[in-house]
């Protein structure tokens, strides 16, 4: 059993890895197509990484280790937040190990380390940047964690894989109302912590209001394709951890053979198709919001999940 | 617990998104978009209503949800925006303080609200009757929004939502109040959109401003 699990925990986290870069060249394309834009070729987020590892990296005078290291460091929380999340199989034995918490945890060390090398280098936009981000990150960190509390408490374990588990144990149809709050909820922060429109403008490049871009501004070549990746890799993961919470149909639970593996993968595929598609039309939909209107809304996104918790402790499902 | 039939669980989402929307309208700056979500509260309203009817095999909860939808969908929105439109405030944009203080104090109100219903839902018998938590808390909601609101119009919309409140609570706690109060509430909820009407223009003509903190200038000092 060991050795077949830790082959799928390998080959899941390949998997995050090799289907992040689609599923942003699939939300990139979506948007082009709902603003009457030609869209770029699904692959094009391949083509940039290409592009990107052949170019000479430049580094600023004063860079220090950090500067350099801080790529790295950011990319591996990214694949070890991948490795924890039970996207296609739940029998992970690194999940096991590790719970929702802990994932909360690993999100925060790569905000970190990518704030801190924003600040190395002494650029204003860096710090700027570094100063926006962590202010979102810290508001929106107490709202993960309400949404992740909230399906813990109505699956009654910590750990994603169980949540899954326990979800697709159900024999009946249940409607959880708590869960549609902690829904709402996630939304909102995974707009928030990936940059996404209400919140920041993916695709500007030279605005005074970028968080995102602000903070990698100074990298260049591998660099930046591991950052970029990165990101790629932490939307691809934040959409991830909403199909284990919210719609976990398809995940093959323990013990489940090849077959079922094979048509997770393609459920996953399905699911990505449509958030991917999701996202772009609320993207499209919704205009940027002021940066000081941010902390309001994700003041939202927090209540919510509270709220999620309060109509789970009154209506008992 | 036992379990509960297909339709009780979607009241439940129902009143989930009933306590959803008064968040909204609570953060909602937009005159307009208010209106649209008490529009969405009464489509709620009335979907949960004709559900719960049919799941306790009550006919006159259906002439409740009939009157439900031709006054709170259809009439009232209808009146206010003709309201809207005529006194130039479609647009218009209010300024708010402090929305997430107000957020954490509706928060509190939720609470408070939960806890209020907790014994009288032990003494209810209907199936629905962990919902009146959510029912009160949509009342409190809407007399937060009332109080933290400056402009006569947006108290009005407050208002409405306040009824739509109360409703809910009877659907869920007694499976809706005599016809005869129905119908009484329900005229009494036309006439005071005709009064408000009125005394919008008043206002209007009296201070160029819907701003109730206009009225203050009337005292001596």
């Amino acid at each position: 059993m060991t050795a077949v699990a830790y082959a799928w925990q390998v080959g899941e986290c390949l998997l995050a890895i090799a289907l992040a870069p689609l599923f942003a060249g699939w939300v990139g394309q979506c948007r082009a197509w709902l603003q009457n834009r030609s869209a770029p070729p699904l692959w094009q987020p391949y083509r940039v990484l290409r592009k990107l590892f052949h170019k000479d990296a430049a580094l600023a005078t004063h860079a220090s280790w950090l500067f350099r290291a801080a790529p790295y460091v950011v990319f591996s929380t990214m694949v070890v937040a991948a490795a924890i999340i039970p996207s296609v199989t739940t029998d992970l034995p690194l999940a096991r190990v590790a719970d929702a918490i802990a994932l909360v945890g690993v999100f925060a060390t790569g905000r970190v380390f990518i704030s801190l090398a924003a600040m190395d280098v002494g650029t204003a936009f860096g710090s700027m940047g570094a100063r926006r981000e962590m202010m979102i990150g810290f508001l929106a960190e107490p709202a993960l964690l309400m949404v992740l509390f909230c399906a813990f408490m109505t699956y009654g374990s910590t750990a994603l894989p169980s949540v899954v588990e326990g979800a697709l144990s159900q024999h009946a149809v249940v409607l959880h109302p708590s869960l549609f709050f902690a829904g709402v909820a996630f939304v909102m922060v995974l707009l928030a912590e990936n940059a996404r429109l209400p919140v920041d403008n993916p695709s500007t490049h030279l605005e005074l209001t970028m968080i995102h871009e602000a903070m990698i501004l100074e990298y260049s070549a591998r660099h930046l394709a591991l950052l970029e990746w990165a990101s790629w890799l932490k939307l691809f993961n934040y959409a991830c951890i909403g199909f284990a919470l919210f719609l976990p149909w398809g995940i093959a639970v323990h013990g489940a053979g090849i077959g079922l593996l094979a048509l997770a993968i393609g459920a996953l595929l399905v699911k990505l198709v449509i958030a991917g598609a999701a996202l772009a039309l609320f993207e499209t939909l919704s205009a940027k919001l002021r940066l000081f209107r941010a902390p309001e809304f994700l003041t939202m996104a927090f209540l919510f999940a509270v709220l999620g918790l309060l109509v789970y402790l009154l209506l008992g499902v | 617990m036992a379990p509960l039939s297909f339709a009780t669980q979607v009241v439940q989402v129902l009143a989930g998104a009933l306590l959803l929307i008064s968040f909204a309208m609570l953060a909602e700056r937009r005159s307009r978009r208010l209106l649209i979500l008490l529009v969405w509260q009464g489509v709620v309203l009335v979907t949960s209503t004709v559900l719960v009817a049919t799941s306790a095999h009550l006919t006159h909860l259906y002439y409740s949800a009939a009157l439900t939808l031709l006054l709170k969908v259809c009439l009232l929105p209808w009146i206010l925006f003709r309201l809207m439109r005529k006194l130039g405030i479609e647009r218009d944009n209010e300024p708010l303080v402090n929305v997430p203080t107000l957020m954490l104090v509706g928060l509190g109100l939720v609470i408070f609200a939960f806890g209020l219903a907790q014994p009288v839902t032990a003494l209810a018998t209907t199936v629905l009757r962990h919902t009146l938590g959510i029912a009160l808390a949509v009342i409190l909601l809407s007399f937060l929004m009332i109080l933290a609101r400056r402009k006569a119009f947006t108290q009005v919309i407050g208002f409405l939502s306040l009824e739509n409140g109360l409703f809910f609570a009877a659907t869920s706690t007694t499976y809706g109040m005599p016809m005869v109060v129905e119908l009484g509430m329900a005229l009494d909820l036309l006439v005071a959109v005709f009064i408000f009407g009125i005394f919008f223009f008043h206002i209007r003509e009296q201070f160029d401003s819907l701003d109730l903190d206009q009225l203050e200038s009337l005292k001596e000092d």
